[in-house]
């Protein structure tokens, strides 16, 4: 379980040097996200379409270790935006990947961009 | 610069951390914090609250970061085994050994274990670390619905005796005295308390000396006397603490007869820089149990190492306590029990409602010295105040018990009356004017943003009623009023966002925010309007499926594993062996867990996300449709089988109960609602355990509303007497409807009437003789739910965009990889949670 978790580390933007072609922008509902797959990992994608705004995360809760995180209501506390689990309703900033109502470790956060109508998520590896 | 080293991480030795470091002089001394736990200091007064979720993160006092970032060294696991006060070092069970400048000992105590014969064997526990909670818990899974005892009959024992009820064991409290909690009880309150206790399912046993534990290897019985013994499966022991005062000894420093490292009022000890603090330390000859004191002897201790200020330790602690056990209020204040000689008590008792209250008052009247409550604690706080501050009485004293005669009044003045200096949160020492400065001069309005503030409530969290008080009363001379607002994105009740989506006739999420709201939503406020949108349009989850709550995006309810359950209904628990069959054979199909839900159907569980609109598939074609078990909506009608089968029936409830479901199934409400319907007053279908209830009687149906299972179960009162079917089915058509308006955001009906002002009396006058004149709203706004009503479930199967939904990755038809099943009885069952 624990090397599942380890496999997840923020990438910033600056670190990139992989931008994985994830998904048609169709695939990702208004305000809501969807999960996608690179390689090993699950990330969660979410489509911010009120500001305009898309963010990546690991899938994988840290509080239970499972991969629901793209299942959750996504919304924002104070202007930070966020992600509540399915489970337990954990809450995550999706820019720093805090756990915003406790004391569960961050989650990873990546970049995301758009082209042509496509998602990209930034790796670093 | 200079080493501190604390040794042990437990609440005290924690607070010292987080007072030490808050200080601006903190960064010229290096701390070093030993901890003999694997896990850093958590939170042991609520510790109970690790077997709700198993989850000791939550418990955490801080994560391990803080330590970090605020240059604390800390090393777990690793346990100070000898202090060398001459050349001032340690040395640790890791073999380090580390210079100190000045030490700190808050090593906190031990459960005490009698030496009775026979303790060392297997199912004897002591209730103190989250190790001890997991072994334990363990252990109760061996010998699921056997009998356990809790020795001891005090504070501690009594919580562990609900923990083990929760686990689903037998309760039996085992106590010395003859009475429970003898420190803080008088006889006839703890008597009322017992009786309580009894009426919950806990046995109590009194004035029982135990001589041995029987068994062979493992525990099978306790032995009090000749052929007196009391048969259990397992032992909680909480037979009082023992200060953990080994290094003390070994150092040779000042100790207590009974233990205990003795210290002064600055928490010094007989070597002046070693200081000791909480439960390992003994000033004025006592051992202080409880975190209050233990966090005022940190601070204490912070102040003295740093030399900022001359604080000393007072020298009366008070050892006020409310008993934080679920389903009993039991508190004792300042001296519970009292000579004639030093004042009067008054005394209020009420046996059939186990409620006993006495306070102690002075000769002449004019000061609080002490009481206790049980059954009803709600005004401890307040008393607690005019006891500690020593605040004059009003003429009739026995109105703080009694209450005074108008309703609802506090009968002493309110918290603002206070003065300033009164500490409302003894755990973090916060007094009211520290709360009342953060609402008015730093602008907090919120519980939340107070206690992030002040950290007020974030201790025991007795005091939060009264720090709630004081914010709303504040915000009130500022002239601001606090109402229930839905969440920050939303100003307005849930009832006002029903009426104004109604008025503006607003059908979108995006929509309503702009119009009424501001930001762009959360989880509380998304699906608080879809099901505002859901109760005015009917329209299905499918419509707006992202700001629904999970359950309802993917219309079945989430599992422990990320999984799905699948129940359809199955209207007044009525179902054919051929659709019995059907759900064998596709339950089969899918290897799906099944089980007899307690709401009369059947739930079919391990369902994969993809698997969803396929499984459902195949229920439609044979005949089912959605039982929305993940809605808050209409869930069951529980029937009985009525006058159809049974010698007593009165009349076809099976009948009633499935003419009931078809009509209010995939309405949506503030919270989920049940109903039920009894052939007769045996009610078999406890039809008064649910939102709504008919039970046939000489002459028509007796209609029920307001009941209620869950963690609060209260019985349905009665609305209207024999009445015939129609007017039953209206008025309950009225009373549903009249709740889906004015309730809160999951507020079931129970809570929903106990808060209704005028209660079961006003809402007959407005279903029965329509005192409100909007009977035929209500009507007209029901049937139109009920002839709008389309199963979600046969619509999302039809629908190709719906369907692309189900699909755990957008960019691969893989699986989730991280889904683990075991085997359980011949079926499955996800793997447990680490
Ligand atoms: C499956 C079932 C247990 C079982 O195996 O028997 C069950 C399972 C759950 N119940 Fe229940 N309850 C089930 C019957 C009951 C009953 C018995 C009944 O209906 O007669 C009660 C007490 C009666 C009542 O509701 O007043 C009951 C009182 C609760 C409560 C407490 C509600 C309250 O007002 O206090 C919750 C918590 C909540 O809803 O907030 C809850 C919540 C839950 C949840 C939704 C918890 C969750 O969020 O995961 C469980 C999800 C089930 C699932 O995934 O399918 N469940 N639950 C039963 C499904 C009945 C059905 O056919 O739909
Ligand atoms: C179930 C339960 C419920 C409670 N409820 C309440 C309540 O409602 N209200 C209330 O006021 N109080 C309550 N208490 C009491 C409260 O938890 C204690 O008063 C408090 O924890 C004392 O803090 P402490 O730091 O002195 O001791 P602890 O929290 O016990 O911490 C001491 C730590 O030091 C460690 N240690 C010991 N020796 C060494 C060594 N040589 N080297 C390194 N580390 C060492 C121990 O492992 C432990 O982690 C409750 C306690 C329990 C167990
Ligand atoms: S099914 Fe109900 S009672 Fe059982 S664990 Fe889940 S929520 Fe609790
Ligand atoms: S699994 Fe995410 S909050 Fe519990």
């Amino acid at each position: 379980m624990i090397t599942t978790l380890n496999m997840y580390q923020t990438v910033l933007p600056e670190a990139v040097n992989i931008w994985f072609k994830a998904a048609h922008i169709s695939k990702f509902p208004k305000n809501g996200g969807a999960c996608i797959k690179y390689k090993d990992k699950q990330i969660a994608i979410f489509n911010f379409a009120r500001e305009n705004t898309w963010y990546a995360c690991q899938n994988l809760c840290p509080h239970k270790m499972e991969m629901v995180l793209s299942r959750g209501i996504i919304g924002e506390e104070n202007s930070e935006p966020k992600v509540a689990c399915p489970l337990h309703k954990s809450t995550f900033s999706l820019k720093t990947g805090d756990n915003l109502n406790g004391t569960l470790d961050p989650i990873a956060t990546y970049p995301v961009k758009i082209e042509n109508d496509f998602v990209y998520v930034g790796f670093s590896e | 610069m200079k080493t501190i080293i604390v040794v042990g991480n437990g609440m005290v030795g924690y607070k010292f951390c987080e007072k030490f470091v808050a200080k601006a002089n903190s960064d010229q001394f290096k701390l070093i914090v030993f901890g003999e736990e694997p896990r850093e200091a958590y939170d042991r007064v609520h510790l109970s609250e690790f077997f709700e979720d198993g989850n000791a993160d939550r418990l955490s006092l801080a994560p391990r970061s803080w330590y970090d970032e605020n240059d604390i060294t800390l090393c777990t696991n690793e346990r100070v085994i000898n202090i060398d006060s001459t050349n001032k070092t340690i040395d640790t069970s890791k073999g380090n050994t580390v210079t100190y400048d000045q030490l700190v000992i808050a090593t906190g105590s031990v459960p005490f274990v009698p030496p009775i014969r026979g303790v060392e064997k297997k199912g004897v526990f002591v209730y103190r670390t989250i190790e001890d909670l997991e072994e334990t818990l363990a252990y109760a899974e061996t010998i699921k619905g056997g009998k356990a005892a809790i020795l001891g009959g005090g504070l501690l024992g009594l919580e562990a005796a609900k923990a083990v009820m929760d686990m689903g064991l037998e309760a039996n409290v085992v106590e010395f005295a003859p009475k429970l909690m003898p420190r803080q009880l008088d006889t006839r309150s703890s008597k009322v308390l017992q009786v309580k206790l009894e009426s919950m399912g806990i046995n109590i046993h009194l004035s029982k000396a135990t001589n041995q534990i029987l068994g062979n290897g493992k525990i099978t019985g306790m032995e009090f006397g000749e052929d007196d013994m009391l048969d259990v499966d397992m032992l909680v022991i909480s037979a009082g603490i023992r200060p953990r005062d080994e290094l003390g000894k070994s150092t040779g420093l000042a100790m207590g007869t009974r233990g205990g490292i003795i210290v002064n009022n600055k928490m010094q000890t007989s070597d002046p820089n070693i200081f000791a603090i909480g439960e390992v330390a003994l000033y004025n000859e006592m051992i202080y149990g409880l975190v209050a004191p233990g966090y005022e002897m940190a601070q204490v201790a912070v102040d003295q190492i740093l030399e900022e200020k001359e604080t000393v330790m007072a020298s009366s602690i008070d050892m006020s306590t409310k008993l934080k056990l679920i389903g009993v209020d039991v508190a004792s204040f300042g001296v519970p029990f009292m000579p004639t000689a030093k004042g009067h008590s008054i005394i209020f008792e009420n046996k059939t409602q186990s409620l006993y209250k006495r306070i102690n008052v002075s000769h002449d009247g004019k000061k609080l010295l002490g009481g206790i409550l049980v059954g009803d604690a709600s005004d401890y706080n307040m008393l607690l105040q005019l006891y500690q501050n020593e605040m004059p009485l009003p003429e009739n004293p026995e109105a703080l018990i009694i209450g005074s005669r108008g309703e609802g009044e506090a009968s002493f003045g309110s918290a603002m009356d206070l003065p300033d200096t009164a500490v409302v949160c003894s755990c973090e020492a916060v007094t009211k004017g520290a709360i009342c400065c953060s609402v008015l001069e730093d602008g907090n309005e919120t519980v939340k943003a107070v206690a992030k503030d002040t950290k007020a409530g974030t201790g025991c969290g007795g005091c939060k009623p009264m720090v709630v008080d004081l914010i709303t009363e504040s915000l009130k001379t500022i002239g601001k009023t606090v109402k229930e607002r839905i969440c920050e994105h939303f100003d307005y009740s849930r009832q006002e966002l029903f009426d104004i989506v109604k008025l503006r006739e607003v059908d979108n999420f995006d929509e309503l925010i702009d119009l009424a709201g501001s930001g762009h939503g959360c989880e509380v406020c998304k699906p608080a309007v879809a099901a505002i949108f859901a109760s005015i349009y009917n329209e299905t989850a499918n419509r707006q499926n992202t700001i629904q709550d999970t359950n309802d995006r993917y219309l079945a309810n989430i599992q422990r594993n990320g999984t799905y359950s699948v129940v359809p209904r199955v209207a007044g628990g009525e179902i054919t062996p051929k659709q019995l069959m059907a759900l064998g054979r596709i339950a089969q199909k899918y290897d799906l867990y099944t089980k007899i839900t307690g709401g009369q159907r059947i739930d079919m569980f391990g369902a994969k996300l993809h698997e969803l609109p396929l499984i459902w598939e195949e229920l439609i074609k044979e005949g089912f449709e959605t039982g929305q078990a993940y809605g808050k909506s209409l869930r069951t009608v529980k029937s009985c089988v009525g006058s159809t089968w049974c010698r007593y029936g009165m009349d076809e409830s099976v009948s009633f109960a499935v003419e009931i479901e078809h009509r209010y199934k995939g309405i949506r409400s503030p919270h989920k609602f049940k109903g039920g319907v009894s052939g007769c007053i045996r009610e078999c279908a406890e039809a008064r355990g649910k939102d709504f209830g008919f039970i046939a009687v000489e002459g028509g149906w007796n209609v029920y509303v307001g009941g209620n299972g869950g963690a609060n179960p209260k019985h349905a009162e009665l609305l209207a007497e024999k009445v015939d079917k129609e007017t039953a089915i209206k008025y309950v058509d009225r009373f549903i409807m009249f709740y889906i308006k004015t309730a809160q955001p999951l507020q079931r009906t129970a809570p929903w009437l106990d808060k209704l002002e005028g209660g079961i009396t006003y809402l007959q006058n407005i279903v029965i003789n329509d005192s409100l004149g909007i009977a035929d709203e209500l009507d007209r706004e029901m049937q139109a739910l009920v002839d709008s009503y389309k199963c979600e479930w046969k619509e999302a199967v039809e629908t190709p965009e719906i369907r692309e939904r189900y699909t755990h990755f957008v960019n691969s038809e893989e699986t989730d990889n991280n889904i683990e099943f075991v085997s359980l009885r011949d079926q499955k069952m996800p793997k447990q949670w680490a």
